[in-house]
């Protein structure tokens, strides 16, 4: 919860909302009267997608919803964008939406690219005028060019979407609500989602972003809101959602390894992970062109005759910068029986500077997971003036004079 | 702060629900010319394929109905007459049918965006009453080239009869198109209640045949105030001016059609309370 400090008004404020679905085996009319009744309770089964969930955003955040598939994210944003009502509870909330649920969603193949514009623009709530004097601008941004005046139905997939997502971003939204919009289209055109969504939070408008792109969750949301089968388990600052939501993979997991009774998973344990420069203790901060020694105490029950230890060292935000494996070393490991340290040591590692987190995974030799720790360890880089980024150089710099 | 979603409750939900619609209507401008445009896109005659289907009936029931089996004695200009018919029951079946159709095939927008979904029915009744106006001056058309044209005060019917069949139309509109996602039996049933409905009115043969037919007064009633049948009679009485000294109506046409109307106002608020709680799992369902 953020403190008190002067509060931005909310802008959405979802109160004890619960969403229930029926599911139904029997859809047509005779199905339904042969099993009317008692008889008809078998026939359905009923799932809480959400349960008693209450957030409220305030103006001008971005907020990210995160969860595994089920967990009700999408839901919710529908539930907020009045595309579903909800089951017991209330949504309210002010000013313009823009829900982009599916890009292009109201396109109609038969009519042509200008024609689409003028309706899709006004399901997004513009009027006529308001279209018409941002029909250029839409234009322009989605590159269409001359096709505008071709039916869609002839449109490369690559045009759709691009078409799409200029009218989407014309509306004027106050509160933009976003769900795996950024998963499609090629990587020019995902940047050029991610800047424009940087353009709304800059111009102070609310998002609300459902995302599996724990990366981007990161490096968007002020604030996530975590969910799983339903409830919210976790609403804070962006990194320690992503943090938690990791808990909650590495639990299913092992849930899943439960119910389906595999005893090599369960029987594996990352025990204990430290990384420090070599020579040092835990907790030194590691300097760029120090040796970096990574230790991991791994353990299995019943024994596993070959096995593998891999780590991977990542940014805050979930960025990969590094990774290796005993397998890519060419170790062949004796079989582990009870618990086994052992060491990686990453000579002269050039790190920029920040905090790193190291995950850890005893994996069998096909690669199958046993046993994953997220987040197992971590090092600080101390802050290097001359440069940012995960990589560590020394910058030079020459002006060579004016070209002729 | 707006609520979002959930039907409100009473009288106001009604007001609320019409204000929204209301608002959209440029939405559902767009819409209408969505249906209209696309339906007849790629095809080389277009809008005339509107019009091919109300010929081809009438020269069916004209040849068959009034020669063959001699419907037409007693009826004069028995092809003004059938296609006056066919018009009015036209634009009632058409309604109902598209509108019917309408919630499940903009599935695909529904489960997107949120618009209010009444406009969905409504752009069907939109685009139903476009080709209707088609129709119309087929109909007018005709009857100057039978030489009577319908300029009596007796043309005023047209007015309350194209009320009573867009309202009731509308009216099962909602109802239909709700109750068709839930239960897609809704399409095919509504197809052949609309067969029925054609023949149980007077278009292809006149009232006092059935008057004549029927044995007792209440039958009688109960045929005469179905509310297509008073909208059909009415557009025969304005449209069809050459048998207006041969032919029987019903008595007290306007008072019939007077009631029907305001029947058909507490159904269309009824049916889209309705569908104003019906449609809160639209999304869910399609």
């Amino acid at each position: 919860m953020a403190p008190a400090r002067v509060p931005a008004p909310v802008i959405v404020s979802v109160d004890g909302v619960s969403k229930r679905f029926v599911i139904r085996k029997d859809n047509s009319l005779k199905e339904r009267i042969v099993t009317l009744g008692r008889v008809g309770k078998k026939h359905r089964e009923e799932f809480w997608a959400l349960r008693d969930v209450s957030i409220e955003i305030e103006a001008g955040k971005t907020i990210g919803l995160i969860g595994h598939n089920g967990s009700g994210k999408s839901t919710l944003l529908k539930v907020i964008g009045g595309i579903l009502d909800p089951t017991s509870g209330t949504v309210a909330r002010r000013g313009r939406i823009a829900a982009l649920l599916e890009l292009g969603a109201g396109f109609h193949p038969d009519l042509t690219g200008r024609e689409n514009v003028f309706l899709n623009a006004s399901v997004l709530g513009l009027s006529r005028t308001e279209t018409e004097d941002r029909f250029d601008d839409i234009v322009d941004f989605s590159g269409i060019g001359d096709f505008i005046d071709t039916q869609v139905k002839f449109y490369s997939s690559g045009m759709y979407v691009r078409l799409a997502f200029a009218v989407a971003v014309h509306t004027d939204p106050d509160l933009l609500l976003v769900d795996e919009v950024l998963a499609v289209g090629d990587e020019a055109f995902q940047r050029k989602c991610m800047d424009k969504i940087k353009e709304f939070q800059s111009e102070g408008r609310t998002i609300v972003l459902v995302s599996h792109s724990l990366g981007s969750v990161a490096e968007l949301c002020d604030r996530a809101v975590l969910l799983n089968r339903g409830e919210v388990v976790f609403d804070g600052n962006a990194p320690d959602a992503v943090a938690a939501f990791r808990d909650i993979l590495e639990d299913r997991r092992v849930d899943d390894a439960e119910r389906t009774h595999d005893d090599a998973a369960l029987a594996g344990h990352v025990l204990a992970a430290s990384a420090y420069p070599t020579g040092g203790v835990d907790g030194d901060p590691v300097n760029p062109g120090d040796d970096v020694t990574i230790s991991v105490t791994v353990s299995h029950d019943t024994g596993l005759a070959e096995w593998i230890c891999a780590i991977q060292i990542d940014t805050p935000t979930g960025q990969a910068v590094y990774g290796t494996t005993t397998k890519r070393l060419g170790v062949s490991m004796p079989p582990l029986h009870g618990s086994r340290t052992v060491e990686f040591t990453l000579r002269e590692a050039m790190f920029g500077a920040g905090k790193y987190f190291v995950n850890v995974s005893l994996m069998d030799f096909a690669g199958r997971h046993l046993h994953d720790a997220p987040q197992a360890c971590s090092f600080n880089v101390p802050y290097y003036q001359l440069a940012v980024g995960t990589v560590h150089a020394v910058p030079e710099f020459q002006d060579l004079g004016a070209t002729t | 702060m707006v609520r979002v979603g959930g039907p409100a409750p009473g009288f106001s939900g009604t007001i609320s629900s019409f204000v929204e619609i209301f608002r959209q209507r440029e939405m559902l401008g767009l819409l209408v010319r969505r249906d209209l445009k696309a339906r007849y896109k790629d095809s080389a005659l277009g809008f005339v394929w509107t019009l091919v289907r109300p010929i081809t009936q009438l020269v069916i029931y004209y040849v068959v109905l009034g020669n063959f089996l001699g419907a037409a004695r007693g009826i004069p200009d028995f092809a003004v007459y059938i296609f006056t018919g066919l018009v009015a029951y036209g634009l009632f079946s058409e309604i109902v049918v598209g509108a019917t159709a309408s919630i499940v095939g903009n599935g695909g927008l529904i489960k997107k965006i949120y618009l209010p979904r009444e406009i969905f029915p409504l752009a069907s009744v939109g685009s139903s009453l476009f080709n209707f106006m088609i129709q119309l001056v087929i109909l007018i058309a005709a009857t100057i080239a039978v030489g009577h044209f319908p300029w009596t005060i007796e043309l005023l019917f047209a007015i309350p009869s194209l009320l009573i069949l867009v309202l009731y139309g509308t009216a099962f509109g909602f109802l239909l198109s709700a109750a068709n996602v839930y239960l897609r039996d809704i399409g095919y049933l509504v197809e052949v209640i609309i067969l029925i409905m054609f023949w149980a009115s007077p278009v292809v043969y006149s009232w006092q045949i059935v008057r004549d037919q029927i044995p007792t007064a209440w039958m009688l009633e109960v045929y005469t105030n179905n509310p297509v049948t008073l909208a059909v009679l009415g557009f025969q009485r304005a449209f069809w001016t050459s048998g207006h000294d041969i032919v029987e109506y019903p008595s007290e046409l306007l008072l019939r059609q007077g009631v029907a109307i305001f029947v058909g106002l507490i159904l269309l608020v009824a049916f889209q309370r309705v569908f104003a709680r019906l449609q809160g799992n639209f999304a869910q369902e399609l």
